[in-house]
């Protein structure tokens, strides 16, 4: 990181010792802190070995954490493929030369962007269950996935958009003058070198999918966050269960965040890597038009 | 749609969603700052605290954290923010933890959002700083993050309209706003499109001005260089 050299030199002799002040000082934060939770887990009876053996238990993780892992990953892979296309679509049709069509996507990409996951997903649910839309088991996991797409869709669509204005203006130029149409254009010349350079927030924006596919639990999808609640009830062990999600969790999100950094940094080997356009991670953060790589649930 | 809306207090529950978002952004702010300071100060140790903190907060569902701060800390571990004799300790407990449980996990983002800040200050400003003589202490808050502040005020914006949007999550745990009161009148009437635009309308109308305040102010306090 630049600013570790920035924002200071090389310590002196009183420097050091404030930094081993401080060394400490982190040392004692880490530890205070991890005793005052250690010894109010104690004070509150929730330290004993029976509150945390359900965890080794085969059956707990054959009825409870395998399934519930398994419908977060299904509404979670359904949703990511859904909305990579949403976005592709709506994405390309902001950037379409037809005013009615651009029009008509950029009004539903800021509707739905705009619109929080979670208010969707009980509209749906309840739409799906009054109408009786879909079979009674599957209404929950459409309104999970069904939303989902639409709020990341749009994102994905503003990262789409993004990405080809962050193009050089030569590369469709150089399309259209070979007789390209501007769809054509489009399509085989810039769109696949944005995706390239959008991986990055791509990723970020599948991670945002992936942790909001625990919002399900408000609609009662069984997914993992759901199941492990359940399992917290059967077994009377609340805390390790909400633990247990929360690792289970912070593993596969951290493991894809990992990977999109090996990704990325291959593609710059490459030298086909994100340019320094408008469609990296950090530069969607500062462009407030794209409201996008920011925190979801 | 008029008779549905005239037996519910729509207004009083988009309140509670302000509030919410109110505190928890000044929550968010305070302990961001911190965790931001630790990640850009010259000791490992506190750099290594801070970006856990980050990495482990935003890989964390807030569904699951909103629970855990309820459930967990607050019923389990007996950790109490209010007065248990009074009469609405329960209602006001699960708004005390769900400000709690949205100010951490959207501290993760400010951080990023400042430290994002703190890269788009130019060395010279740091090393014409230090060579002044400041301190990493006062060269911190007299140079470096008064320009990071401004150049973090987008990503800060964007951080702010996600925290609105995500108070919505605080209705799992049974607070009050917006999206709960969606959920009682769709539970009790029938799920209705012009119910769900309406409420989707007030959404709109809290991002909107902030994203357009936000855009005007970046570019109007961006350091000029």
């Amino acid at each position: 990181m630049s600013t570790q050299t920035v924002l200071f030199d090389a310590p002196g002799p009183r420097a050091r010792r404030r930094y081993a002040v401080l060394t400490a000082f982190g040392i004692l934060l880490a530890l205070v802190t991890l005793g005052a939770v250690l010894w109010k887990l104690n004070a509150q009876g929730q330290l004993t070995g029976d509150l945390w053996k359900p965890l080794i238990d085969p059956e707990v993780w054959t009825s409870y954490v395998i399934p519930g892992l398994i419908n977060t990953l299904k509404a979670a892979i359904v949703s990511i493929i859904a909305a990579m296309a949403f976005g592709i679509v709506f994405g390309l049709g902001r950037l379409s030369h037809n005013g009615a069509v651009r029009w008509f996507c950029g009004i539903i990409v800021e509707f739905f962007r705009a619109v929080p996951v979670l208010l969707m997903m009980y509209f749906l649910f309840q739409l799906f269950a009054f109408n009786n839309v879909f079979v009674a088991s599957l209404n929950s996991f459409m309104a999970v996935v069904i939303a989902l797409t639409l709020y990341n869709g749009s994102v994905i669509a503003e990262l789409v958009r993004s990405g080809v204005h962050g193009l050089p203006s030569g590369q469709g130029e150089a399309g259209l003058s070979i007789g390209l149409t501007p769809g054509q254009t489009l399509r085989s010349i810039q769109l696949p070198q944005a995706l390239t350079a959008m991986l990055p927030a791509l990723v970020s924006q599948v991670v945002v999918i992936l942790k909001d596919s625990a919002l399900g639990t408000a609609i009662t999808y069984p997914e993992l966050l759901q199941s492990m609640r359940d399992m917290g009830t059967a077994y009377a062990t609340v805390l390790p269960a909400y633990l247990l999600a929360a690792v289970i969790f912070i593993g596969l999100n951290f493991g894809l965040t990992m990977l999109a950094g090996r990704v990325e940094r291959r593609l710059n080997r490459r030298g086909r890597g994100p340019r320094p356009g408008p469609a990296t991670a950090a530069s969607v953060m500062d462009d407030a038009d794209a409201m996008s790589a920011g925190p979801r649930s | 749609m008029l008779d549905i809306l005239s037996r519910y207090d729509v207004l009083a529950a988009f309140w509670m969603t302000i509030r919410l978002t109110l505190f928890s952004a000044i929550g968010a702010l305070v302990i961001g700052t911190v965790v931001a300071v630790m990640r850009v100060s010259p000791v490992p140790v506190l750099r290594r605290l801070g970006a856990i903190y980050v990495n482990v907060v935003r890989n964390t569902p807030l569904t699951l954290i909103m629970f855990f701060a309820l459930a967990g800390v607050g019923i389990i571990l007996q950790v109490n923010l209010v007065d248990q004799s009074s009469p609405t300790s329960v209602r006001d407990s699960a708004i005390r933890w769900a400000i709690v449980a949205l100010s951490v996990y959207h501290a993760a983002f400010v951080c990023e959002a400042l430290r994002s800040g703190v890269n788009t200050v130019p060395v010279g400003q740091a090393e014409a700083a230090r060579s002044i003589g400041l301190t990493f202490g006062q060269s911190l808050r007299e140079v470096i993050l008064p320009q990071a502040f401004r150049g973090a005020i987008a990503p800060l914006g964007s951080t702010l309209i996600a925290l609105t949007k995500n108070t919505t999550v605080a209705s799992v745990i049974g607070v009050a706003e917006a999206s709960a009161l969606m959920k009682v009148i769709f539970e009790n009437e029938t799920a209705s499109f012009s119910v769900f635009f309406l409420f989707a309308l007030g959404f709109v109308i809290l991002t909107l001005p902030v994203g357009v305040i936000f855009t005007s102010l970046s570019r109007r306090l961006a350091v000029k260089r």
